[in-house]
C-alpha cells in the first residue's frame, strides 16, 4: 500500500434493501395501480434504474384526497391527541428500526452520501416524529388558543434533496394536529417515501391517514387544485411555490411555502478560523449544495480573504467524491441530469461574467451525474451567481470592509431563508443577527437542524414557519400565529 | 509609567517570527493575537474524522504503521530494571508468533532507567527512521514539573549523557495559567539547551503540555505555540498521569497549529498525543486525523508518535485477526 489517503472501498451493502420490481400508489392503506405512466426512478450515481413507479393521474389524486376526507371524518380527527401521539411514537421507533435500510434507500435514490443519509437524515426524520408525537396531546398547550382545531386534508408536495426528512417536516405535524394527508414526493426520489408506506402499514396506521401518491409535476399540480383540500404545504423552488400561491389564490385553503434561498455565511476577521472553514465546507458542500439553506454566499471580511480562500481550498482538495454508498464518501452523485445542467449553465455564466473560478481536483467517475467542489472568487453583488440559487456545490466569494457592509450585503438577495455569523465575539454575532433578514441564522455553526426549531423564511423564499411550536400552528385553525 | 517587560532566552524561531527585542511582551503580544478555537467546531470535526471507515489493505498498513508510531512506555514508582528489560524485549519482537511484525518507535521511561534501556536494546539502539528503536526520557520532575529550573536542567542533562535519545518535557502549568508565559518560555529553551550533547548535536526535545490542566482549548492553542518559538521539536498532549489525557479533538487542534507553522515556515513539528488511546480502532483515528489534517508525510516516527502502552497488545491482536480471520485472546499475545 503506498498511499493511505486512497482508504480501500468501504461500501454499505445494499443487501438490507428488498425492493419490489414496481410500486403502486398508496392510497386508503394499500397499494394500487396508477392511472398514469408509470416511470423509472433511477441511481444518480451510476444511471442505472432501481424500481419502476406508478404515477397518479388527476383520478388517482380524486381517490386518495376521498380517503383522506373518509378517514379524517371517521377516524383521525375524532381520535384523542393521546392516541394519536401513539401512532406517531411508533412510527418514530420502526423508522429507527429500519434505520439503515431507509438510509440506503436515500443514497441510492438521491445521490447523497450515505454518512450524511445515515448520520443526519434518517436519525432527524425519527427526532421529527418523535417531537410532533409529544405534541399530539398538548395542543391546548400550544399557546394557540383553547383547543385548537385542525384544518381537515393537507396536501404536501415535497423535493428531492431531502425526500424522508421532508417527509416528516410534512407529517409529522400534520398528524399530531388531527390532520389526513395526500403527500407528493419528488419525481426523482419517491424510494423512501414509498417505503415509509410500508412502515405505516406496519404501524396500523388506519387506512386513509396519509395517502402517498408519486408522479411528475402535473400530478402535484392536480393535488394543489383538488377542492377538497384545505391545506397545501410545498417545500420547493420558488416559481413553482409562485405557481402555487397563483393557483390557491382565492381560495380558503391556508399555505406553507419553503422556497429558494442564497444564504450568506459571514465571516469576520476575528472567527476562529479553522472551524470557520469547516463551517463554510459545511454550509455549501453538504448534500452537494442541494439545500435551500445553503450558505451559497460567503462573505469574508476583506483583511482575512486570502487566508480564508487559501485553507477552503487546501480543505476542499481532500475531500471524496464518489460512490455515494462508500462510507468515506464526502461528495455524493448531482441528483438528475436537468440540475446537473443547470448546476453548469449557472457556472459557466459566472465565469463568463468575470468571477475566478476554482474547481477541487477530484476524479470525476464516468457515469452518474457529477459536479466537483467549486470556488468562485472575486464575485460582485451584481453578478448572476450572487443572486440566483444554484442548488449544487458552488460557493460565491464576495468580501465586506465593516460588519454595516457585511448586513447590507446579506440583506441584498430577493430570498431570506438563513444566515451564517462567525465571530469569537458574542455581542458582536448578536447584534448582526438582529438585522439580517432570514428566517434562521446559525452564529459559528451551520446547517443544523433540530425538531424543537422553527424553519422558514423571509421575503421570496417563502412563509410559514415548520418545526416547533411554529410548525403546529400550520395545521391548526384559529391559531393566529 | 513604564511597564516591567523581561527579555526573554533568545529562541531562534521567536526571533525569526517577533523580531529580535524578543520580550515577555511581545511574546504575550503574539499569542494573544491568535485565532479563537470553537469548541463545539472543533468537537464536532474530530468527530467526523472518527466515522472514517478503514478496512482491509487501508487496515492492514495502518496496524502496521501504528505500531511504528508507538512510544512502548513505562513510567511507574515500581519500575525496575526487569521491568525495564522486559518492555525493551517487547519492543524489539513485539509478537514472536509473527516475525513480520515491526518494531516500536522508542521505549520510555524515567531518566534513571535510561541506562538499562540502552543496555537492553544493545545494537538495536538507534534511530527508528531506520527501523531501529530510540530511549525516550521522562523530564524536569515528571509528571507535575513542579522543581527549580536548576533540577529540571538536572533531570534533562542527566537523561541525556545516559543515552537518551528523545527528551519528553513537562511545561510549567502553574506559570502558564497565571499569565507567567514568559517563564514558561526561558524553561522551554533552558531545557533545550540542556539536551545538547558533548558533540553538539541535541536529543530531541517533546513538549508536554498537559492539556487535561490547561482545560480549554484556547490555552491549548498558546500553549502550543509557545512551546514550537521556545524551540521544541514535538508538542505532546499528556503525562498519562491528569485525566483527560489525549483526546481526538485535543491533538486535531495541535495537528492543526503544527500545520499553521509548517506554512509559516516549512518547517515540521511532531505532534505525540498520549494516554488513555488503548484500541487499534481509537489509534487510527488519530491516524485519519493526522492525514487528513497535516497529510500523510506527517505518518512517520520523527513527526508523529502514540504514547502508549496496552495500545500495543490491541493492535497485536488485531493483526492476528486480519491474518488468521479470527479473534484470539489476551493469552495469545506477550505481557509487556
Amino acid at each position: 500500500m503506498t498511499n493511505f489517503l486512497d482508504y480501500a472501498p468501504a461500501p454499505e451493502s445494499t443487501s438490507i434493501l428488498h425492493l419490489k420490481k414496481s410500486y403502486g400508489l398508496f392510497i386508503d392503506g394499500d397499494w394500487v395501480e396508477g392511472r398514469g405512466k408509470p416511470f423509472a426512478t433511477i441511481n444518480p450515481a451510476t444511471e442505472k434504474k432501481i424500481t419502476t413507479v406508478a404515477s397518479a393521474s388527476s383520478d388517482d389524486v380524486d381517490l386518495a384526497v376521498a380517503a383522506a376526507r373518509r378517514s379524517y371524518e371517521k377516524t383521525w380527527s375524532t381520535m384523542s391527541g393521546a392516541d394519536r401521539g401513539k401512532y406517531l411514537f411508533r412510527i418514530a421507533r420502526l423508522v429507527q428500526e429500519r434505520a439503515r435500510e431507509l438510509a440506503v434507500a436515500e443514497t441510492l435514490d438521491n445521490g447523497k452520501p450515505i454518512k450524511e443519509s445515515r448520520d443526519v437524515d434518517v436519525p432527524l426524520v425519527a427526532a421529527w416524529f418523535f417531537y410532533y408525537a409529544g405534541w399530539a396531546d398538548k395542543l391546548d398547550h400550544a399557546g394557540l388558543g383553547a383547543a385548537p382545531q385542525s384544518l381537515g386534508v393537507a396536501a404536501q408536495i415535497i423535493p428531492w434533496n431531502f425526500p424522508l426528512l421532508m417527509l416528516a417536516w410534512k407529517i409529522a405535524p400534520a398528524l399530531a394536529a388531527g390532520n389526513t394527508v395526500v403527500l407528493k414526493p419528488a419525481e426523482t426520489t419517491p424510494l423512501s417515501a414509498l417505503l415509509f408506506a410500508e412502515i405505516l402499514q406496519q404501524a396500523d396506521l388506519p387506512a386513509g391517514v396519509v395517502n402517498i401518491v408519486t408522479g411528475a409535476g402535473e400530478t402535484g399540480a392536480a393535488l394543489v387544485r383538488h377542492p377538497d383540500v384545505n391545506k397545501v404545504a410545498f417545500t420547493g423552488s420558488t416559481g413553482v411555490g409562485r405557481e402555487i400561491a397563483k393557483a390557491i389564490a382565492g381560495t380558503d385553503k391556508k399555505v406553507t411555502l419553503e422556497l429558494g434561498g442564497k444564504a450568506a455565511n459571514i465571516v469576520f476577521d476575528d472567527a476562529p478560523i479553522d472551524q470557520a472553514v469547516e463551517g463554510i465546507v459545511n454550509g455549501i458542500f453538504f448534500n452537494q449544495g442541494h439545500v435551500c439553506c445553503a450558505g451559497s454566499r460567503l462573505l469574508v471580511q476583506e483583511s482575512i480573504h486570502d487566508e480564508v480562500v487559501d485553507r477552503l481550498k487546501q480543505r476542499l482538495s481532500t475531500l471524496r467524491l464518489g460512490d455515494p454508498l462508500d462510507k468515506n464518501t464526502d461528495i455524493g452523485a448531482i441528483n438528475s441530469k436537468e440540475q446537473l445542467e443547470r448546476i453548469r449553465a449557472l457556472s459557466d455564466i459566472g465565469e463568463a461574467e468575470g468571477a475566478d473560478r476554482w474547481t477541487a481536483p477530484c476524479v470525476i467517475p464516468e457515469n452518474g451525474f457529477w459536479f466537483a467542489p467549486t470556488i468562485f472568487d472575486n464575485v460582485s453583488t451584481s453578478s448572476t451567481i450572487a443572486r440566483e440559487e444554484v442548488f449544487g456545490p458552488v460557493l460565491s466569494v464576495l468580501t465586506f470592509r465593516t460588519p454595516a457592509e457585511a448586513i447590507a450585503k446579506a440583506n441584498n438577495t430577493p430570498y431570506g431563508l438563513s444566515a451564517g455569523i462567525w465571530s469569537d465575539k458574542g455581542s458582536k454575532i448578536l447584534a448582526v443577527a438582529d438585522q439580517l433578514r432570514a428566517g434562521v441564522i446559525w452564529a459559528n455553526t451551520f446547517n443544523r437542524f433540530d425538531p424543537a426549531s422553527p424553519f422558514g423564511g423571509y421575503k421570496e423564499s417563502g412563509y410559514g414557519r415548520e418545526g416547533g411550536r411554529h410548525g403546529l400552528a400550520a395545521y391548526l385553525k384559529g391559531a393566529t400565529k | 509609567m513604564t511597564i516591567e517587560t523581561p527579555t526573554l532566552a533568545p529562541a531562534e524561531r521567536a526571533i525569526a517570527l517577533l523580531g529580535h527585542d524578543l520580550t515577555e511582551k511581545s511574546l504575550r503580544l503574539h499569542l494573544d493575537g491568535l485565532s479563537g478555537v470553537d469548541a463545539v467546531g472543533l468537537e464536532q470535526r474530530a468527530a467526523s474524522l472518527a466515522t472514517r471507515s478503514i478496512k482491509n489493505a487501508s487496515k492492514a498498513w495502518a496496524l502496521d504503521r501504528i505500531i511504528e508510531l508507538i512510544d512502548l512506555t513505562t513510567l511507574e514508582g515500581a519500575d525496575t530494571p526487569g521491568k525495564v528489560r522486559s518492555l525493551v524485549a517487547k519492543a524489539m519482537t513485539p509478537d514472536p508468533s509473527d516475525p513480520s511484525t515491526p518494531r516500536v518507535a522508542a521505549v520510555c521511561v524515567y531518566g534513571d532507567k535510561v541506562g538499562d534501556a540502552v543496555a537492553a536494546l544493545g545494537a538495536a539502539h538507534g534511530d527508528p527512521d531506520n527501523g531501529l528503536i530510540s530511549v525516550a526520557a521522562v523530564a524536569t520532575a515528571f509528571p507535575s514539573g513542579r522543581a527549580s529550573l536548576r533540577v529540571k536542567q538536572a533531570d534533562t542533562a542527566d537523561a541525556v549523557e545516559s543515552g537518551a535519545d528523545e527528551i519528553d518535557m513537562v511545561i510549567d502549568r502553574g506559570a502558564f495559567l497565571s499569565g507567567r508565559y514568559g517563564q514558561v518560555f526561558d524553561e522551554i529553551v533552558a531545557v533545550k539547551e540542556a539536551c545538547r550533547r558533548a558533540d553538539g548535536t541535541y536529543a530531541h526535545l517533546k513538549v508536554i503540555l498537559e492539556t487535561g490542566e490547561l482545560n480549554t482549548y484556547d490555552n491549548v492553542r498558546r500553549a502550543s505555540w509557545l512551546s514550537i518559538l521556545a524551540g521544541g521539536d514535538f508538542i505532546k498532549t499528556s503525562t498519562g498521569k491528569v485525566a483527560p489525557a489525549a483526546t481526538l479533538p485535543v491533538t486535531l487542534l495541535m495537528l492543526e497549529i503544527v500545520r499553521d507553522w509548517h506554512r509559516l515556515t516549512g518547517e515540521k513539528i511532531g505532534v505525540k498525543p498520549a494516554g488513555g488511546i488503548r484500541q487499534s480502532k481509537d489509534a487510527i483515528r488519530y491516524l485519519v486525523t493526522v492525514a487528513e489534517t497535516v497529510g500523510e508525510e506527517w505518518l512517520q516516527p520523527h513527526l508523529f508518535r502514540f504514547g502508549a502502552s496496552s495500545l500495543l497488545n490491541d493492535v497485536l491482536l488485531q493483526r492476528q485477526k486480519l491474518r488468521t480471520g479470527h479473534y484470539s485472546g489476551p493469552d495469545y499475545v506477550t505481557m509487556d
